[in-house]
């Protein structure tokens, strides 16, 4: 303990207050543009060499377009990663270009941890091809501090061969709750080990997802002005009764807890656990990440939504960064990843790369212009069954965004109480449960005016 | 000159670990010390708010319960923590045979790094095919939900904790207990003492000293626990497992404000010192 506390005092206090700039001061080249160096994150790992064989070529690819520009890459994963981000801000480590998850959009612009590029968004062809509601997300008082890069909406996620198994039909998924409960009390019968239906509970997890499923029946975290707590709801108690009856009468969503983003993510990998809430990445990860078999996972729409959480990512300009590194890192960002057919829309070199190609995990551009030819290329390439995602795609386009409530994460926090309240014990009080957190979220926002 | 070089030497080794110290502890106390006064991005200056990070913590929904948490581990931990390696000890003054067997076998679990020691508890504990429960059902009795119920959680960190840190106090009483005149025992056993007698009136008062340091180094020690609940709970269940060590951890890395994290590092140090005051006083009362 003490060997874990010496580390954790060292990392959390001895923060460096020396600011460094991440460039130096540009020098012109022999055609005239200033030579500039720019860092960007997200290099895929050693782990993955054909990703990163087409990441370094795609690097490759832009220095030789843009000559005055050297790109160095970082593979640090994940690409961004809470516990390390303001460290790597404060000790001038921060790549020129870095990602940021819409869970900490507001935190990181609000701080002023992010360059606003407002004078800049020209550098992106397609920036008003982006969805307006998803390039609102990274905007603040009129200025814009990300380049939206993933958008997608929560649906059902599910084990279409366990469905089979379970003597479920896997093309015709769940669309009601009651429906999902009836499901994963089959699936949880066909033996020990058996999950029918699996959630978060800890690490901030359980209440990003008791977000999710109030956003979908309906609720709201906060109020309109985001001066109180609004989840102490008939939405909010419906959401923990029926996990709470899931868990203890129906006895179809094991009996571990799961506390944190990973636990979830090798439980459906095992093949062992029929259903989550989650986003068409679910899939991606857990076949990439976890072992899962590409052919089992189907996905559907969000059962009886009527509003889906916001996931997705943006990149980001460091706030430290010289005008000229800031231009040609917004220059990076369109070349990698906004130009149809090229960098991380390269479809055919994934395929060609056996990469899972066709999992519908980015509707960033709508149906835009730009959208559909995104696409129409996806679909062209596909090494995925892409009709396991259709029920997904059809529904998804029907149900409204909602953006993450404010202060996020000190709320999801105090949430999981309520999470791993219902899931850990058979006689759990839920109306003193969502009391006891409405009381502690109320006093967050109290305390922070 | 022999004089002279010899002390040089030695100041050079007295300049590295002051080097170290003054890198990685006293720097960051000061930090710590400045942070816990500031407003702070990690970006632009930094703004001084005086005692608000520390308003704001005392104020915190979930502050008291984090060091109530804190306050049943360090003493569920010093009840395990502390008799288990004393009676380890004991057991092991007393063999006569496998001894240095015995002694590296109880030392090895310091040696794995933390977080090996504690996935493979991650899986003793499993509800499922765990470990525990296993020999729970060999011996016909049910199956204990150890990490997923609040009211096991704190215990089950507890075992952990125990498991991975008993292995150096262990040696550190059987070094003391080696150190205890033979004749004494030899005495008191013509007087007819028994084991505990024994135990009772030569052993504890003998290892009294280190008794009592250790006891104050584990409290130290157990106060700012962290690695088992980030790894085995993150917290839970129903914020069971939320000590302050975690609570500080949530608010620097999770929350992105370092100014309350800071806070609350200064309010665990000075309880921290108060405990290390007393032990001193305890310490020096006993050579006087």
């Amino acid at each position: 303990m003490k060997r874990s506390t010496g580390l954790l005092v060292a990392s959390v206090l001895g923060l460096s207050a020396t600011a460094c700039g991440s460039g130096e001061p540009a020098e012109p080249t022999a055609g005239g543009a200033a030579k500039v160096s720019i860092t960007v994150a997200c290099q895929p790992a050693k782990s993955a060499p054909k990703e990163r064989q087409a990441w370094d070529d795609d690097v490759a690819a832009f220095m030789k377009a843009h000559p005055n520009v050297t790109v160095k890459s970082t593979d640090q994963q994940p690409c961004f990663d809470p516990k390390t981000f303001g460290p790597k801000l404060a000790g001038g480590q921060m790549e020129t270009v870095f990602v940021v998850p819409v869970t900490n959009y507001d935190d990181v612009i609000a701080q002023g941890q992010a360059m606003d590029i407002t004078q800049l968004t020209s550098e992106i062809k397609n920036w008003n091809d982006l969805r307006q509601d998803v390039r609102d997300l990274v905007t603040k008082d009129g200025k814009a501090y990300g380049v939206p890069n993933v958008h997608y909406g929560v649906g059902l996620v599910y084990n279409r061969k366990l469905f089979t198994e379970a003597g479920l039909d896997p093309n015709t998924p769940p669309t009601t709750w009651a429906e999902v409960r009836e499901a994963a009390k089959k699936i949880a019968a066909l033996g020990p080990g058996y999950v029918g239906y699996g959630e978060y509970s800890g690490g901030n997890t359980g209440g990003w997802h008791f977000t999710q499923a109030l956003y979908g029946r309906g609720g709201s975290i906060l109020t309109e002005d985001n001066k109180k707590a609004a989840f102490n709801s008939p939405e909010g108690k419906a959401v923990l009764q029926t996990l709470h009856d899931m868990r203890w009468i129906d006895n179809s969503m094991g009996s571990k807890l799961l506390v944190d983003w990973e636990s979830l993510m090798v439980a459906m990998g095992s093949g062992k656990t029929g259903m989550m809430l989650g986003a068409p990445d679910v899939v991606t990860d857990v076949v990439g990440k976890f072992k899962g078999n590409v052919a089992d996972y189907g996905i559907t729409g969000f059962p009886e939504a009527k509003a889906s959480l916001s996931g997705g990512e943006a990149y980001m300009i460091n706030p430290k960064a010289t005008p000229e590194e800031a231009k040609a890192g917004m220059q990076w960002i369109d070349f990698r990843f906004n130009t149809v057919g090229k960098g991380r829309f390269d479809y055919a070199r994934g395929k060609a790369n056996g990469n899972p190609v066709g999992v519908p995990d980015n509707a960033v551009y709508g149906d835009s212009p730009t959208g559909q030819a995104i696409q129409a290329d996806r679909v062209k390439n596909a090494s995925l069954p892409v009709e396991n995602y259709d029920p997904y795609v059809k529904a998804s386009a029907t149900i409204p965004p909602k953006a993450e409530p404010l202060h996020a994460q000190e709320i999801y926090a105090i949430l999981d109480v309520a999470m791993s309240g219902v899931l850990s014990d058979k006689d759990a009080d839920i109306d003193k449960l969502l009391a006891d957190a409405e009381t502690k979220v109320n006093a967050v926002l109290a305390a922070k005016g | 000159m022999a004089v002279l070089r010899r002390n040089l030497t030695a100041y050079g080794f007295l300049c590295a670990a002051l080097f170290c110290f003054a890198v990685f502890a006293w720097y960051p106390m000061i930090r710590e010390f400045i942070l816990s006064f500031q407003e702070t991005n990690l970006i632009d200056p930094p703004t001084w708010v005086g005692l608000d990070n520390f308003e704001y913590a005392v104020g915190y929904p979930g502050f008291t319960e984090a060091w109530i948490a804190t306050l049943q581990f360090t003493f569920l931990a010093l009840v395990c923590g502390f008799v288990v390696p004393f009676v380890v000890a004991l057991v092991l003054n007393e063999l006569r045979h496998a001894r240095a067997y015995l002694r590296f076998v109880v030392y090895l679990p310091v040696m794995l790094p933390p977080i090996v020691a504690v996935l493979l508890f991650r899986w003793f504990f499993d509800p499922g095919p765990g470990l525990f429960n296993q020999i729970l059902g060999f011996v016909n009795l049910p199956a204990l939900a150890w990490l997923d119920s609040p009211a096991t959680a704190l215990i089950s960190l507890v075992i952990v904790s125990t498991w991975m840190n008993m292995g150096s106090a262990t040696l550190i009483y059987l070094a003391a207990l080696q150190n205890i005149p033979p004749e004494l025992y030899e005495a008191a056993e013509l007087d007819g003492a028994g084991v505990f007698k024994r135990i009772r009136h030569v052993t504890i008062p003998q290892t009294r000293l280190i008794l009592l340091l250790m006891l104050m180094l584990q409290i130290v020690a157990t106060m700012q626990v962290f690695i088992e609940p980030y790894m085995l709970t993150g917290g839970g269940p129903a914020g069971s497992t939320v000590t302050v060590a975690y609570m500080m951890f949530q608010f620097a890395f999770t929350n992105q404000n370092y100014g309350v994290a800071g806070a609350l590092g200064m309010m665990l140090m000075i309880v921290l010192l108060v405990f290390a005051a007393f032990q001193l006083r305890l310490t020096r009362e006993d050579k006087a």
